[in-house]
């Protein structure tokens, strides 16, 4: 699946879980250790909690993405832009990643116990040597994509939502294009599985699950 | 970087609770509104996994991301506040002799093992065991059904994973030292999920898992 950046200025908020068993989803924590890394780009891939890899990053023309801030919540957005509601608004109310995914999970039986942490697409946060987080404007640009192979059947749950730290005072979520395709299966010398040895057996966990 | 330590005017004396976890082991427990809880290091480099949970559901519970985003800052230290992924502050840190403590790092599991390890390391005691065991011993007397599904990112107390401005994270050697403690004050009634880390593969406790002891004041 293509995520793409149409006007450069998209977050995208994403929450992954093992299609078949939604007990297993994306893991923040074993992701970044396995690959001692505290971004995502093209190379890396996104584990879930029993050691299998639910997606790969097989391109990436951003660069960055961030993967600790997490969801805009309904607090966050009425401080940033103001309180709106559908009564006054209609359909152009504003609308805070927390409820969205919560709305979105909802559909597959899914709610606030499944809701573990989310992959910020097109942001970077960095951190500092004393741990403060800096976001920075202007880190996708027009037509930007990020590419991601599914190693697993896996539901994707995402909103377009701005990202929490975006310092913009205008409620605007950037436009953002789905594009998905068939794909193989991981070759024994792709990138996102010879990065590191902790994917190769990260690879051979997940092949384990489909035999 | 720089760390601030504040030390705490409890006397462990008049503490209402005190036990001591053994290296390895895990532990569940209820902290009243107001109360303090403190976590000893005694031993010194002991990672500590740590979830909470708002006692009577477990809809609400701590989420780092909510956390680190809030303060700006991935490091718990002393005024740290922990928050719900509701938004709520469930506990603030309110002393704090070690300086600085871990929120990415997450719990190991035998499955994380398998992947940063080895694929034999598999059947090594990890912190995601402790904490199903723990829910398997006592999780009915805190909430019904109380599942893997509960078990988000955790706080790593005493545990240094530093990032750097590049975007590299590593597993480093602690800061923490025999006698340091972490100490915060319940914001409202909370479940405590503790898994003493026995983690044998990385820095995190010295490649020699140790003791901590807890204790709650009034």
């Amino acid at each position: 699946m293509r995520l793409t950046d149409v006007d450069g200025a998209a977050n995208v908020s994403v929450l992954l879980y093992n299609y078949d068993d939604p007990t297993e989803r994306y893991n923040m924590p074993d992701t970044l250790k396995a690959q001692h890394t505290a971004y995502l780009t093209r190379g890396c891939v996104c584990y879930s909690d029993m050691g299998r890899i639910l997606c790969s990053i097989t391109d990436d023309t951003c660069g960055w993405h961030d993967p600790l801030c997490g969801l805009s919540n309904p607090h966050l957005v009425a401080q940033k832009y103001g309180v709106t509601t559908f009564a006054t608004k209609r359909n152009d109310y504003y609308k805070n990643a927390y409820e969205s995914v919560l709305n979105e999970l909802g559909k597959y039986g899914l709610g606030k116990r499944d809701l573990t942490s989310s992959i910020n697409f097109f942001s970077k946060v960095t951190v500092d040597e004393q741990g403060r987080m800096h976001f920075h404007s202007n880190n996708s640009h027009p037509g930007a994509y990020v590419d991601l192979r599914f190693e697993m059947n896996v539901l994707v749950v995402l909103t377009t939502c701005q990202h929490p730290l975006d310092p913009s005072p205008h409620y605007r979520p950037g436009e953002v294009r789905l594009t998905a395709w068939h794909s193989r299966p991981a070759p024994r010398n792709d990138p996102c599985r010879t990065r590191c040895p902790e994917n190769e057996r990260g690879f051979r966990n997940t092949e384990v699950w489909f035999k | 970087m720089t760390v601030s330590l504040a030390e705490s005017s409890l006397d462990p004396a008049r503490a209402t609770f005190r036990e001591v976890v053994g290296a390895g082991e895990p532990w569940m427990g209820s902290i009243k509104q107001g109360q303090h809880f403190r976590i000893v290091d005694l031993a010194g480099n002991q990672a500590v996994d740590t979830l909470f949970y708002r006692a009577g559901t477990l809809e609400e519970r701590y989420s780092a991301q909510d956390t680190i985003r809030a303060q700006g800052n991935i490091y718990l230290s002393t005024g740290s506040q922990l928050l719900s992924n509701e938004g709520n502050t469930m506990l603030t840190i309110v002393a704090d002799t070690c300086g600085r403590h871990d929120t990415l790092g997450g719990a190991c599991s035998a499955e994380s093992n398998s992947v940063r390890y080895a694929l034999e390391k598999r059947y090594m005691h990890s912190c995601r065991d402790n904490f199903l065991i723990a829910l398997a011993r006592w999780g009915a007397k805190y909430g019904t059904g109380f599942s893997k599904r509960d078990l988000a990112s955790n706080i790593n107390f005493f545990m240094n994973v530093p990032v750097t401005p590049e975007g590299t994270l590593t597993f480093a050697d602690g800061i923490s030292s025999a006698g340091r403690y972490v100490e915060m004050r319940a914001e409202m009634d909370i479940t405590v999920l503790i898994s003493n880390c026995p983690q044998l593969n990385n820095p995190c406790n010295a490649y020699n898992p140790t003791p901590i002891e807890l204790l709650i004041w009034d």
